[in-house]
């Protein structure tokens, strides 16, 4: 019995997910006395640093077949280590990419799956792991009886621990599975964080009467180190790429904090949001329903409000 | 062209959510249900891709009669039959099961489904099919167009778009930009009043996934104002009392 963990990485460089999903490892394996091991799959930097986060040991599996992300080859290679290592929990991030594998390796390797996972398994009576369900709006605690289990852990749900130290690399050769698909190029978003994995999220809705405004939303996103995100309708309007819609169709996140700007919160947007620690609420119609899910809030014009607020963001963060 | 389109009934987008049985089960009173919305973007893709070549384009569903309502939609959209699998879904480990036991020896070209149900947004039916029928599961795609057998597929990652080529057969499941759904016209509705849908029985499977409760989010404790003159005092509580920045 031990726990195996799937290393994200982009760019060469290891997400904070990652880090997040290891150090959720490494508590779950204190927690039942066993070990951890992580998996690095293609290029990346300091592979020895994930025991940092509480790795015992560090597996890295390289080659031209694992350059870029396919799910089929990734699962396998994952599933097949998981196999060898005899784990009984494979801890996967629940990114995109994170999702595509947890399927895969849960079929792979017969276990039960749980995606959405918000929290540390309960282990005192059989395997309880807590799930988001219904877009935010509500949790499930589900039992996992298979022997083995596959979790997809979101990101922000758990603390970053950061007290062990460099592990020990062991570069292992995997045969990539053959796959019928190829990758052919990438378009990265650059410098610019992804909204899943945001700590801070500046979001606006139809309050900002165009797409011309958003350079405002924008200026308070950087100067705040934020993601922007956007309501139903700005991007039902083209205004911003479907890729930022927060709420029930569109994404669902958990930042330490939200701003929505001239977003009233319609059910549906908040069904996205509501696991975000703080909610900060601009608008200017004191009535607005979002108000009632709010920790602060201002009752103002986003055009009067929002050069302020830069202003203030960009001090406080000076100094 | 032979695609499979698969579908979840899910509470509508509207709905607040409650639960009941000392929280075990999910409330239904009341609940207006509809045919998953990315699930809409499944078959309008499928329907765009099958119409021209000639081919089909057949519905998938895992649940009880209640639905049939549900897949009729579908069918008044356009696709050319159903399939209903005459069990509660269960859970996603379950559905896919289902839907690969009843698809494998049918040589589907490709097998369509939506990002997740916006329900229990597990987002893994897709890999489960994949991986239990031994053909590439593509998530999240955001574009699909098939040339001489070969699919060209962009997909969401985390951070950016990926492009890829596939060759037949695949499961893909759709995310927004993939299209924009149809909208059921008179004649598709009156057409699909006659249109197959076929009930089969479940397989046995066995299930790792015992749903045991509910819980609704803690309330919020409730709202702090700030003045509007004032919004650097919120920078200085965001920084000093709630700590996230």
């Amino acid at each position: 019995m031990s726990i195996f963990v799937f290393a994200e990485s982009s760019d060469n460089q290891y997400k904070k997910s990652s880090f997040e999903a290891v150090s959720y490892a490494a508590e779950v394996a204190g927690k039942t006395g066993t070990t951890v091991t992580a998996v690095s799959i293609g290029k990346a930097d300091n592979a020895a640093q994930l025991g940092e986060y509480g790795a015992n040991t560090v597996i890295s599996i390289n080659g031209p077949a694992f350059d870029s992300f396919n799910s089929e080859i990734y699962a396998a290679a994952f599933a097949e280590v998981c196999k060898q290592g005899n784990a009984s929990v494979a801890v996967i991030s629940n990114t995109y990419c994170g999702k595509a594998m947890a399927g895969r390796v849960a079929v792979a390797l017969n276990a039960s799956l749980a995606s959405n996972v918000v929290d540390y398994p309960d282990t005192s009576n059989g395997f309880l792991v807590k799930r988001g369900v219904f877009s935010g709006k509500a949790f499930a605690y589900v039992n996992l009886t298979s022997q083995v289990k596959v979790l997809a852990l979101t990101p922000n749900s758990v603390e970053i621990k950061k007290n062990g130290s460099a592990a020990v690399v062991t570069s292992q050769s995997v045969a990539a599975v053959s796959s019928t698909c190829t990758v052919t190029g990438t378009n990265k978003i650059t410098g610019k964080i992804p909204l899943t994995e945001a700590e801070v999220v500046v979001s606006a809705g139809r309050g900002m009467k165009g797409p011309e405004n958003w350079n405002m939303v924008e200026e308070l996103a950087e100067a705040l180190g934020a993601a922007t995100a956007c309501s139903k309708p700005v991007s039902d309007m083209h205004w911003r790429p479907h890729s930022e819609h927060v709420g029930q169709t569109g994404i669902t996140i958990k930042p330490n904090l939200y701003i929505a700007i001239g977003i009233s919160g319609a059910i549906q947007h908040l069904a996205g949001v509501s696991s975000s620690k703080v909610i900060v609420v601009i608008n200017k119609d004191a009535e607005a329903p979002f108000f009632k899910a709010a920790d602060y809030g201002i009752v103002g014009d986003a055009f009067e409000v929002l050069p302020k607020l830069i202003q203030a963001a960009k001090s406080a963060t000076a100094s | 062209m032979k695609i499979l389109v698969c579908m979840s009934v899910v509470p509508d987008t509207t709905t607040k959510i409650t639960f009941t049985d000392n929280n075990t089960r999910f409330n239904t009173a009341g609940v207006q249900y509809i045919m998953n919305p990315y699930d809409e973007l499944a078959l309008t893709k499928a329907l765009d891709i099958a119409e021209p070549a000639g081919g089909t384009a057949t519905i998938i569903h895992v649940g009880p009669a209640d639905s049939e309502p549900a897949i009729r939609k579908a069918l008044s959209m356009g696709a050319t039959d159903a399939v209903r699998i005459n069990a509660e879904p269960l859970d996603a480990q379950f559905v896919a099961a289902q839907i690969a036991d009843w698809a494998k020896d049918k040589a589907f070209d490709m097998i369509l489904t939506g990002r997740e149900s916006i329900d229990y947004n597990g987002g893994v039916v897709c890999p489960l099919i994949g991986a239990m029928l031994n053909i590439p599961s593509i998530q999240v795609i955001t574009k699909l167009e098939v040339n001489a057998g070969t699919a060209t597929i962009e997909r969401d990652i985390d951070g950016g778009r990926e492009i890829m080529t596939c060759t037949m057969p695949f499961a893909a499941s759709a995310q927004k930009d993939l299209c924009e759904p149809r909208i059921p016209n008179m004649r598709g509705i009156m057409a699909a009043r006659t249109k197959p849908l076929a009930v089969v029985e479940p397989v046995s499977v066995k299930t790792g996934v015992e749903y045991q409760s509910f819980e609704l989010p803690q309330p919020k404790q409730g709202v702090r104002m700030i003045s509007a003159d004032a919004p650097e005092e919120l920078i200085h509580l965001l920084r000093n009392e709630a700590k996230v920045i």
